[in-house]
């Protein structure tokens, strides 16, 4: 099966999009199933379902959603097994997580709305994609557009660039065609995420709601302020 | 790589099929200098011959159209280079949405080119956009401050001068607030091929040609006739009439029938 990792930021497009470029797979014959990691609710299998593309939503609830996603994916893959070709959509929503997969197609969205520093912001999503879909071009001046593209190939040197629009449909075909060449495996077991998942086992990954150093306890990193910060990856 | 479209000298799209599977009669060929005017209602093609352009379809799309660069289909490295890049666009939905001071954001675009002298450069733009504006502004306007006209003056003198598309799509311009006229004329000294998608019978046929669409197809080809050229120096003296009117209006002056 066709594996496929889809992350960005929250009201990207990215269901839009992979909705949108599945139909285009589905009519060129390619069965496809989209497994969704949101955390806290989703409606987004209503929209799958309308499309009739056969969709799986589960949520994180109070675990990490990144951390949740790379701990279910083998049960993700047993699940969508049936289909040629599985695209998972995950909400990268630190910025900070990458759910891209070593050998697998990984897909990061962003939009054109979100100022020209977003790519370096983003992190290792948009730094390890293979493939980096711009939505909302439509909304902004076509330098912006063409400053955002150039931060984008700053940040990641190797990735396909593609601008997409959501609403329309327009690129997703071309979307589609890529994502048909996506690499096939057997299974996910043993392969390797691009990018570590942010470290975490504190208090407050035991669920300590009180503020203050004497509740803190394990991985607890102190930050210096009034400097300016040098990156943190 | 940036530099290799600066010498396209033609762009064709090739005869494909409209909805109903009938051929279409001919290709079309672009030069840049020459500006196209797409007419025809809504979901009568238009969008789906600009997104072919746009992905530079190559027999892959529902219209089986291909795309020609100087005559020839782009092997596949370049198809890969130049995707989603062929086609630069404008449109009155168009807002610039950052923060950033109008001469800052401009150099920056400049550098992303890399033009050897931004800040020249970006100079240049802003002389050139406001020529077209009808009310001037400031290099240290902040972009979010910029009136719709301002703004949409700014987008075509910066899209003329320093965007790298070879193709320029610009779509219902016609109530944006600017002297579109010098827009178009500056677009075509820019060596662009220029396409307007319109309604407007000015910006029609202020066009070299014009191409009309019926169920998905390119159903005419029209070249202008110098009675049509006639007919638009006709149009053209109805809208300075009219805007004389608006003038006198917004200027509190009452105007009065003899305008006409």
């Amino acid at each position: 099966m066709r594996l496929i990792t889809v992350a960005g930021p929250p009201s990207c497009g990215k269901t839009s999009l992979i909705i949108k470029s599945c139909i285009h797979l589905m009519a060129g014959g390619i069965s496809c199933a989209v497994v969704k990691f949101d955390c806290l609710k989703s409606r987004d299998d209503v929209l799958y379902a309308e499309a009739n593309i056969p969709v799986s939503v589960v949520l994180s609830g109070g675990l990490c959603p990144d951390h949740f996603f790379a701990t279910n994916l083998e049960e993700a893959f047993g699940w969508a097994s049936k289909s040629q070709c599985c695209v998972i959509e995950t909400a990268g929503l630190c910025n900070r997580c990458s759910p891209h997969i070593k050998g697998l197609l990984a897909v990061c969205v962003v939009d054109n709305l979100m100022g020209i520093d977003a790519p370096e912001k983003i992190g290792p999503m948009l730094q390890m994609a293979d493939l980096v879909a711009i939505t909302k071009g439509d909304l902004v001046s076509q330098a912006e557009r063409e400053v955002y593209r150039h931060r984008i190939r700053q940040m990641n040197r190797r990735a396909v660039i593609r601008h997409v629009n959501g609403l329309t449909g327009q690129g997703c075909m071309d979307l589609a065609a890529i994502m048909a060449e996506a690499p096939s495996v057997e299974t996910v077991t043993d392969m390797k995420l691009r990018f570590p998942m942010p470290a975490a086992i504190c208090s407050y990954c035991l669920s300590e709601r009180r503020i203050g150093s004497k509740y803190q306890k394990g991985n607890v990193r102190k930050a210096t302020f009034g400097k300016t910060p040098c990156s943190a990856i | 790589m940036q530099r290799d479209l600066s010498v396209l000298t033609s762009l064709t799209v090739t005869a494909g099929r409209d909805k109903s599977g009938r051929g279409e009669e001919q290709d079309i060929v672009f030069r840049p200098g020459e500006i196209s005017a797409l007419l025809g209602p809504t979901g009568s093609g238009k969008s789906r011959f600009l997104s072919d352009i746009e992905s530079i379809a190559n027999g892959d799309t529902p219209t089986g159209r291909k795309l020609l660069l100087d005559g020839v289909a782009p092997d596949s490295d370049k198809r890969f280079s130049l995707q989603g890049r062929l086609v630069a666009q404008l449109s009155q939905n168009m807002n610039f949405v950052l923060d950033m001071k109008v001469l800052d954001f401009i150099v920056t675009h400049a550098q992303s080119r890399g033009v050897p002298d931004a800040p020249e450069a970006a100079a240049r733009v802003l002389d050139v956009a406001n020529r077209l504006a009808g009310e001037p502004f400031e290099a240290q306007n902040h972009l979010a401050q910029l009136s719709g006209g301002q703004s949409r003056a700014l987008m075509i003198a910066d899209t003329a001068l320093l965007s790298w598309s070879p193709v320029i799509l610009i779509d219902e311009i016609e109530n944006a607030g600017v002297d579109k006229r010098s827009a178009l004329e500056l677009l075509v000294k820019s060596d662009k091929i220029v396409v307007i998608a319109t309604h407007d019978p000015v910006l029609a046929l202020s066009a070299d040609r014009r191409l009309v669409f019926q169920n998905g197809g390119v159903k005419g080809k029209f070249q202008r006739t110098a009675r049509e050229a006639e007919l638009l120096g006709a149009l053209l003296e109805m809208e300075l009439k009219i805007s004389t009117i608006r003038e006198a209006l917004r200027s509190g002056i009452a105007p009065t029938l003899n305008l006409l």
